[in-house]
């Protein structure tokens, strides 16, 4: 009950004192915040890393931005959920530390489409060329839309070695040869994944940026899986 | 018992409040209530059909699915709340707003963020994360015209003539505070180029991050600044006082305290270390009761008012935005148990949820408010209430078909996803089994999301019209007195 005649304890003591009031709120809604973020930066109870789960290549970082751009994530996950049902599907649950490098995450939230955690070398890379320009020729029914202007751009180096250098900031061990060697170690990524779908009769260049998503989605928890199964097997 | 929403009436009216800037901010609300639940339903009808996506790069799924969430959230409900925060906390203060400048500031500031989002988006210029996709320039400019916000919001607090502070103030409060902790931590960042950044955590800490982000998104846009103007809005709406102060005051410091530590129900069954997955969930399933407290609030503050149901399109809205409420916060703190959310995390059953929440509580909330303040400002009657009327049940049928069919289509796809055989192996081994299943669903879903769209429609239509005929020479200029 509370009247102007007669005030509440809340009243007096809060609702006429506004800078007060403010303060309480801002502690009210800074402690959960506090306990459930601080310990993600404490060995002991953050994240478990994974050794052996290396950073991604230029090449790939770049197929990584396309991923981001494209808004991917908001149809795929990249989160296997310890269940028999999603190791069945998709292959060993996700470890933290397979996500080590991972600015910005993209566990997702949405199934619209499959998982794509494990999706590295799950298929040979003609698929991918084929399922991006297409999906229905590689998966009859899908209501994914085919992506043609994938073909038509490419990547750049610089745009490789700008990323590269941000990541560096964050903590990402790419060294300054690795930023510097960048031109080299893409050309020689793509040049691969251009080999490979000449075989399937796909004819590329290289510089296509669907050939940088290719390098991402093939890598894809490829590194994690070996490092997991490495584990398993030493146990 | 308190009756602050009409402590007002018994002084002399001679504040000139600012009533353009609220106009403004409701003429907006209007116009990317549109947008946003326009491009909602092209990504509707994308699922169910995909050459909808046209064949272009800015209209894929991908690309116009944040342009959706970004547009609903913080173009259409944000505005909605400038709007009924500008109003109602003059009169709550007897107060002109703090700075008639700021006030301007920040609307052209945010419509220019919105632009800014809705040209960014469809070309791809994103940061990746769900709900904070906008490159990091447009988050410096948010977090600028936020700050612009809060110094008129407390400023205003400051020169006001009432001595204390009513309830749904409080509510507004935590939004202003609570927003800018949020987006300025979820979005630090590196700059890599002009128009590309990369968080500064990583992996499952920027996941934990985002969530905590997100999940109060909801918590501090969508939720407790609408109940604020449930606080000031609905008592006025049916002219009867708030049911119970202290109920307020214990659900209010319950919501804000409990609220910020369920974002990690998100990330059951992830990679994010167990102690904080159940933390998410304990404090989920903790945040029913100051929920049902507000939703208790709010219905009880209609009893004795129960006739106008029947007759006053306002009430109506109020009556079912608070029933959502409820419904959605029981919903939300089930699907965190972790047993529950095997089944509903990754299917449509979240959309459906989610949608409960914005086009149940938000939009009917928006819609009373709007209903009750358009005639009010522009100082005339509502054109037409037989078409809010209609409208109202246009709505309410589209939540419906929406909600059931998303239910539906989750409940059926996480039950595919987990089925084995006898032999202990999946039953639907092909993914695109699991997304065929859902194309009558999709097309329900489509049908519901046109009929809320023909509502907001409606809703204009009725705006423009109550706008023509009211009283001419009424403008800014002249004094908007209380009442």
């Amino acid at each position: 009950m509370s009247n102007d005649a007669n005030p509440s304890w809340h009243r007096k003591a809060l609702e006429h004192r506004s800078a007060l009031f403010a303060v309480l709120v801002t502690v009210g809604i800074s402690i959960g915040g506090l306990v459930e973020i601080v310990p993600m930066y404490n060995i002991e109870t953050g994240p478990e890393t994974l050794e052996g789960v290396e950073p991604y290549t230029p090449l790939e970082l770049v197929g990584r931005d396309i991923y981001v751009s494209e808004g991917c994530y908001n149809c795929h996950s990249q989160w296997v959920r310890p269940f028999r049902s999603e190791t069945l599907r998709y292959g060993p649950w996700s470890r933290a530390g397979e996500y080590a490098y991972d600015h910005p995450f993209q566990l997702g939230s949405r199934r619209i489409g499959p998982d794509l955690m494990r999706v590295g070398k799950k298929y040979p890379d003609a698929w991918h060329w084929e399922h991006m320009r297409d999906p229905r020729s590689t998966s009859p029914g899908s209501i994914m839309p085919p992506y043609p202007w994938l073909y038509e751009k490419t990547w750049s180096v610089e745009d490789a070695q700008a990323s590269m250098r941000a990541m560096q900031t964050l903590g990402v061990p790419y060294s300054d040869a690795d930023i510097e060697g960048a031109g080299e170690s893409m050309q020689r990524q793509s040049q691969e994944i251009v080999a490979s779908l000449a075989k399937a009769g796909a004819k590329a260049q290289g510089d296509e940026q669907v050939v940088a998503l290719i390098a991402y989605l093939q890598r894809l928890g490829t590194d994690g899986r070996a490092a997991i199964e490495a584990q398993e097997a030493a146990q | 018992m308190s009756v602050e929403p009409d402590a007002h009436r018994a002084q002399p009216r001679a504040v000139d409040y600012d009533d353009a800037i609220v106009k403004k901010f409701i003429v907006a609300t209007l116009v990317f209530g549109v947008v946003g639940m326009l491009v909602g339903v092209i990504l509707a009808l994308q699922l169910a059909w995909w050459p909808a996506n046209l064949g272009l790069e800015y209209t894929t799924f991908g690309r116009l699915r944040p342009l959706h969430t970004n547009a609903v959230i913080f173009a259409f409900t944000g505005n909605f709340i400038f709007a009924g925060i500008y109003y109602s906390i003059q009169r709550l203060l007897k107060t002109r707003l703090f700075s008639d400048a700021l006030s301007n500031i920040h609307f052209w500031g945010w419509q220019l963020i919105i632009l800014a989002a809705a040209i960014s988006l469809p070309m791809g210029l994103t940061q990746g994360k769900e709900y904070a996709e906008l490159i990091w320039p447009i988050d410096i400019a948010i977090a600028v015209i936020w700050v612009v916000f809060a110094i008129n919001f407390f400023g205003t607090i400051a020169i006001r003539k009432v001595k204390h502070l009513y309830v749904a103030i409080w509510f507004y409060m935590s939004m202003v505070i609570t927003i800018a902790v949020l987006h300025i931590v979820n979005s630090l960042a590196v700059p890599a180029t002009l128009t590309r950044s990369y968080p500064i955590y990583a992996g499952m800490t920027d996941a934990l991050v985002q969530w905590w982000y997100g999940h109060n998104a909801v918590g501090f846009l969508l939720t407790t600044p609408i109940l604020g103007l449930m606080y000031y809005f609905l008592p006025k709406s049916v002219e009867r006082p708030v049911f119970s102060y202290r109920l307020s005051i214990i659900h209010f410091w319950a919501l804000i305290f409990l609220y910020i530590w369920a974002g990690p129900h998100h990330l059951l069954y992830s990679a994010l270390p167990d102690w904080a997955q159940t933390l998410g969930m304990v404090f989920s399933v903790m945040l029913i009761a100051p929920s049902w407290g507000g939703m208790l609030n709010g219905l009880l503050t209609l009893r004795g008012a129960w006739d106008r149901l029947r007759t006053d399109p306002i009430v109506k809205f109020w009556a079912v935005a608070v029933t959502f409420y409820g419904m959605s916060t029981f919903e939300g703190p089930m699907m965190s148990v972790r047993a529950v959310n095997s089944l509903s995390h990754f299917t449509d059953w979240t959309i459906g949820h989610v949608h409960s929440g914005a086009l149940g509580w938000v939009g009917m909330a928006a819609f009373a408010m709007t209903y009750w303040l358009v005639p009010k400002v522009w100082k005339t009657e509502l054109y037409s209430v037989k078409a809010a009327g209609l409208h109202f049940w246009i709505a309410t049928i589209g939540i419906v078909l929406y909600v059931v069919a998303m239910w539906a289509a989750g409940i059926t796809q996480g039950l595919m996803w987990r089925a084995l055989d006898d032999g202990g192996q999946l039953k639907y081994p092909a993914f695109l089994d699991t997304v065929l299943q859902l194309m009558p669903f999709y097309w329900i879903r489509l049908i519901g999301g046109l009929s809320y769209l023909t509502g907001m429609l409606m809703c204009c239509w009725n705006v423009i019209m109550t706008v023509k005929n009211a009283p001419a020479g009424d403008a800014a200029v002249q004094p908007a007195v209380a009442k």
